[in-house]
């Protein structure tokens, strides 16, 4: 399990790119800096300057390499790499407020753009103008989207929102894809139809994700609870209210395990029991420092008592390795259906890869299933 | 010149109400609550917590609940305190501690500090999620 600190401001979203090799991060400004991996160090190599507000999502296409970024400048921006400079290319929203989020399709050829406006932009390339056209899913949101996640069908879109639902909707575009298959989640699948909506649980949707069949979906929501919907006639949702601060971000790791984190800076993991739907808490998956315990002296004892009213002798520190919140999770390799490795990104600037063979082992009782 | 001629009717219209991007709940049936009987505090608990006026709007019922709930809990002994979290399960232990806050808002005499006994109880077994869900709930109790 590796950790670098790369600033000390918080890293506003990042994105991997194909091999791995390199990173592109926003560093909480209106700029996107790509690292490359060089040994144990990361080297600068871009610098991407062209949003005029914070860039508050980045997604990095592995097959055609190419980026797009989002940000509070209600823009965003296609880049592609030619020579060794990344171009970027405007694409229109036509939304009113701070775009949030931004994820390529599974086949690259659509993006979906989450906003403040209360919709969602899904973004296709037409060929005959040589330009991104966007097309809106209005109903029923009522909110800011927060989170998106493609459905291995390139049809589907979960999206979690601030109006606490996470629902799934098709942004199907007639233009560059055929007619989907029926899927777990329906068979009709017109562009803007809600095929699930989520009910039970309440608070902002902080982070959604498809599992890797797609007939699946967890959640995280703002009430510290973890919920997973399987799709089929009636949906089934089973959800977990968990004794810990909101979770930022889920995904899934296997197709009944799910690694989450947020607030309370180390990742979780979750165990989604199909035959009896039912989710439960797996385990802390932090590796904790073992502390040097030396012992009080009355002194200290004293000044405990007088200061925090307590005698306990915990440190302010934070054990984890983490040290603020994680805002963001992303799969190394693997998939989402055999995760070898998976990354997060977090407020104090950090960036951690933890490697789930070295977890298990670390962990006792530990069983991703 | 000092008086106003022009009718300032308007003034008393609540905008709020006819903002379209207003969001509106999903709107559920009222429920009835009904008060314990005096004797077994465990079972009085119990039947205190049990149909809280969540889905109500009606303000009414939802100060009878509290009044009903807060005479539970202040008549319970320290040490009972724990043993009856425990017999809880993870919805009740929610329930309690959105019943437990919205005592701390209207403090009668000595109730704050027998309700903060049963908060680090509470706390124990819910944790800071319980806190964090009295905090983001809709449907307040």
């Amino acid at each position: 399990m590796a950790y670098h600190s790369f600033l000390l401001e918080p890293i506003s979203c990042h994105a991997w790119n194909k091999d791995r090799t390199q990173i592109a991060l926003c560093p909480n400004n209106h700029e996107v800096h790509i690292y490359k991996k060089d040994g144990s160090n990361w080297n600068k190599i871009h610098v991407l300057k062209e949003h005029n507000g914070q860039v508050t999502g980045i997604d990095w296409a592995p097959e055609s390499n190419r980026i797009v970024t989002c940000g509070t400048d209600r823009n965003a921006y296609v880049w592609t790499l030619k020579g060794d400079v990344w171009k970027p290319t405007l694409v229109i929203l036509r939304i009113n407020r701070a775009a949030r989020c931004v994820t390529w399709s599974p086949k690259e050829n659509k993006f979906a753009v989450g906003s403040g406006s209360r919709l969602i932009s899904v973004c296709y390339f037409e060929q005959e103008n040589d330009w991104w056209v966007c097309k809106h899913i209005k109903k029923p949101i009522r909110s800011t989207i927060l989170c998106l996640d493609w459905h291995p069908n390139n049809v589907l879109l979960a999206a979690g929102s601030c109006d606490f639902k996470c629902r799934i909707f098709s942004a199907y575009i007639k233009e560059v894809e055929e007619k989907p298959a029926p899927t777990a989640w329906g068979s009709k699948m017109p562009f803007g139809e809600v095929m699930f909506e989520s009910t039970g649980t309440s608070g902002w949707v902080h982070g959604v994700c498809f599992s890797d069949s797609g007939n699946r979906v967890a959640w995280a929501s703002h009430d510290s609870t973890v919920a997973v919907a399987e799709g089929g006639k009636t949906a089934v949702c089973t959800s977990l209210s968990s004794e810990t601060l909101p979770l930022l971000c889920v995904t899934f790791i296997t197709e009944n395990s799910l690694v989450a984190a947020g607030h309370d800076c180390y990742p979780v993991l979750f165990v989604y029991d199909s035959n009896n739907a039912a989710l439960s808490f797996g385990g802390k998956l932090d590796v904790p420092k073992q502390s040097a315990q030396k012992g009080m002296t009355a002194r200290e004892r004293f000044q405990n008592l007088d200061k925090k009213a307590s005698v306990d002798s915990k440190e302010a520190v934070l054990e984890s390795v983490h040290k603020n919140s994680i805002s963001q999770i992303s799969i190394l390799n693997g998939g989402k259906a055999k995760c070898a490795k998976f990354c997060t990104t977090g407020m104090d600037g950090g960036m951690a890869i933890w490697d789930v063979k070295t977890l298990e082992s670390a962990m006792k009782d530990l069983k991703i299933v | 010149m000092a008086k106003n001629t022009l009718s300032s009717r308007f003034r008393k219209v609540d905008i709020d109400e006819f903002d379209e991007n207003k969001f509106v709940d999903d709107h559920d049936e009222a429920a009835d609550q009904q008060g314990p009987d005096a004797g077994d505090m465990m079972a009085a608990l119990h039947i205190a917590l049990r149909n809280p006026p969540i889905n109500s709007k009606n303000p009414a019922i939802k100060e009878r609940a509290q009044t009903v709930v807060l005479k539970v809990l202040t008549s319970f002994k320290g040490s009972d305190i724990e043993p009856a979290v425990k017999s809880l399960d993870k919805n009740g232990v929610d329930l309690l501690m959105k019943y437990i806050y919205k005592g701390f808002e209207r403090p009668v005499e000595n109730s704050s500090a027998i309700l903060l006994q049963w908060h680090e109880k509470a706390f124990a077994i819910g944790g800071l999620g319980s806190i964090v869900r009295v905090l983001t709930a809709r449907k307040t109790v």
